[in-house]
């Protein structure tokens, strides 16, 4: 991937605030789904479609392109703002969110959809989907980089460890994992629900390159990116520390907007707050 | 005798002595290697039970195409996903009481949902087992996989036709489960024998001419023993059709309406819980299309145990002479 120069990363930050935009407008229209953890991920996302995939948005079905897996499907408002951005579909589209006969389901489905590259949804299986991809991607020895996002409460489902346990075994080097490490689930915090640390360690100790990230940091998201590529004969995680309801306020940290939807006018109010939010998001580089 | 001279059957095979005996579980290492052979996107899975399943095979004449999973069967199911969404065509196996049994939502979610070219292989199935006992005697595997939307299942007969079933399913794009036995069957069919997607076949049939009393629509291995009672029942003068059907979905619904519609009265037969099975299918069908009275071999809401096979068949109510006291109950049912 090619260096980030500043002016890349002042447009990844203006991307990153319009995906959390889009985001804010497709949540309060649709009356339901996820809003802490798009927000969160809303960099990441920016950094992946702008910066890091080797993708054509105009041909989904590119072979060679990355594959990009969200294993934690609830968070896909994120991902459909910034795939309309990225130019997938049309922006448009993003206000079907969770309506009869829309491309964009609650929960994301990759028949209807392409570029998606994967139905996910229920916990705990993407990184196995991901783990396929890069066995098959060794075993036809193509140069095909496969990522796949997790949150951290599913870091609980025993299904992540079986697919951890096989990527080590096998030193898929051409995995690179992330998990959104927003510390908040559905009935509260992680920690309290049922604590996941030591995460890098366990990583570790299934064989995984383990590197810890700012997830609002472009600098360190490319870097952690590019340092995964450079790694030979394991597969690697990284850990993005991220603010779940990263841009808006009254999210922020707060675990109840892991799924909570909004009233009006706290919509407004979270659009009034992102418009003139370049200076809050900017200090995180400094 | 009423053998159908186009099922290609083999010729002694009442002769419950001298016919060859071999697990239904050998055509799927068969039929693995042929599909594989033939096709080099073909892939295999397996969870730690490669030599029981009959993966072996394959694994051995192609270690690249073959990926051991260790015992993780929810990691099975999504590996493969993944694995067809680049292109090739997973095989995955284990026994049926741990894939489909562990792993239903993630071959629901991302096989089935997720359109991946999957081949769900479940070994084991049935009473028949044994000695393990109910642990691992999966009898609700089809009722777990028939609901589901894309999926094909199929339960063949003996190990040929389940040769057959394993490289017809390399076939077809989209999810298969095919069901497979442990213990050694009389091995009836034959190479010449037609196995289809979505077809049924008389094996015995009623006199030209004539109407059958009853038809017994059966799949997997207890084919053989419908066929023993049919002998019997015709030695009672009984004009009997019996139809395997290995393609419980999709159904060959014009063959079971034609049964239905000579015999007006149905049994149903199968290694598996009544519930949900094989015979749930067909009276689904049948109580919309032409409703008749039908009697369902199977194991009626219990678990099983160890013992024999034998033992166990017949303790759950599944050998000949239960299919038989089925025939006599759903005639006196017939109006």
């Amino acid at each position: 991937m090619p260096h980030l120069h500043e002016d890349k990363i002042k447009f990844l930050e203006e991307m990153a605030n319009q995906i959390r935009q889009d985001v804010i407008a497709m949540v309060s229209h649709a009356r339901s789904g996820h809003i802490a953890g798009p927000l969160g991920m809303a960099d990441i996302f920016a950094a992946l479609y702008f910066h890091i995939l080797r993708h054509d948005p105009k041909h989904p079905e590119w072979s060679e392109r990355d594959r990009l897996i969200l294993s934690n499907g609830h968070i896909c408002p994120v991902r459909y703002a910034a795939m309309a951005r990225a130019g997938y579909f049309p922006v448009e589209e993003l206000k079907t969110l969770r309506t009869f006969g829309s491309r964009l389901q609650g929960h994301p489905h990759r028949t209807i959809l392409p570029g998606v590259e994967t139905t996910s949804g229920p916990l705990g299986s993407g990184l196995s989907q991901a783990v396929g991809m890069a066995i098959v991607a060794k075993m036809d020895a193509k140069k095909i980089n496969i990522y796949c996002l997790m949150s951290d409460g599913e870091q609980e489902c025993g299904q992540t460890w079986e697919a951890a346990m096989l990527a080590g075994k096998l030193k898929l080097d051409n995995l690179t994992a992330l998990i959104d490490r927003n510390n908040i689930q559905i009935d509260g915090m992680t920690e309290d629900i049922m604590p996941l640390e030591p995460l890098r360690q366990k990583y570790e100790a299934f064989g995984w390159h383990v590197l810890d990230i700012n997830g609002h940091n472009f600098e360190e998201i490319a870097n952690a990116y590019e340092t995964a590529q450079a790694i030979y004969e394991k597969p690697v995680l990284i850990i993005a520390h991220t603010i779940p309801g990263k841009g808006v306020d009254f999210m922020e940290f707060e675990y109840p907007w892991h799924s909570k939807t909004f009233k009006p006018e706290e919509a407004k109010e979270s659009l009034a707050q992102l418009r003139t939010l370049q200076g809050k998001i900017k200090s995180e580089h400094e | 005798m009423p053998i159908n001279p186009k099922a290609k059957l083999v010729e002694h095979l009442l002769d419950v002595k001298a016919i060859e005996q071999k697990p239904t579980r050998d055509g799927y290492g068969t039929g693995l290697l042929a599909a594989g052979d033939e096709n080099p996107s073909v892939v295999a899975l397996c969870a730690d039970l490669m030599e029981s399943t009959r993966t072996e095979a394959f694994a051995q004449k192609y270690p690249d195409r073959f990926v051991e999973m260790g015992v993780a069967e929810q990691n099975m199911a999504s590996v493969a996903a993944g694995m067809a969404l680049m292109g090739k065509i997973p095989f995955i196996s284990s026994y049926a009481m741990f894939s489909p049994g562990r792993n239903w939502e993630q071959i629901r979610t991302t096989i089935a949902y997720n359109e991946a070219n999957v081949k769900i292989c479940g070994a084991h199935a049935g009473v028949s087992v044994g000695p393990d006992g109910a642990t691992h005697q999966a009898i609700e595997d089809i009722a777990l996989m028939r609901p589901i939307a894309n999926m094909t299942v199929f339960s063949p007969c003996d190990s040929v036709e389940a040769h057959k079933a394993t490289y017809a399913a390399a076939k077809i794009t989209g999810p298969v489960y095919v069901r497979y036995a442990r213990e050694k069957t009389p091995v009836f069919t034959t190479a010449q024998t037609p196995f289809e997607p979505g077809k049924a076949m008389a094996f015995w049939v009623e006199p030209v001419r004539t109407k059958p009393d009853v038809a017994i629509i059966s799949c997997g291995p207890l084919t053989h023993n419908a066929i023993l009672a049919a002998a019997e029942l015709e030695r009672e003068g009984m004009k009997v059709r019996v139809i395997n059907n290995p393609s419980i979905k999709p159904l060959d619904k014009e063959t079971i309406l034609k049964a239905a519609k000579d015999a007006k009265a149905i049994v149903t037969v199968e290694e598996h819980q009544v519930a949900g099975g094989m015979g749930s299918a067909i009276a689904e069908f049948l109580a919309q299309s032409y409703p008749v009275p039908v009697e369902f071999i199977g194991v009626q809401n219990r678990f099983g145990q160890s013992g024999t096979p034998t033992e166990l068949i017949e303790h759950y109510g599944m050998g000949a002479a239960h299919i038989i006291e089925a025939v006599t109950r759903v005639i006196a049912r017939k109006s």
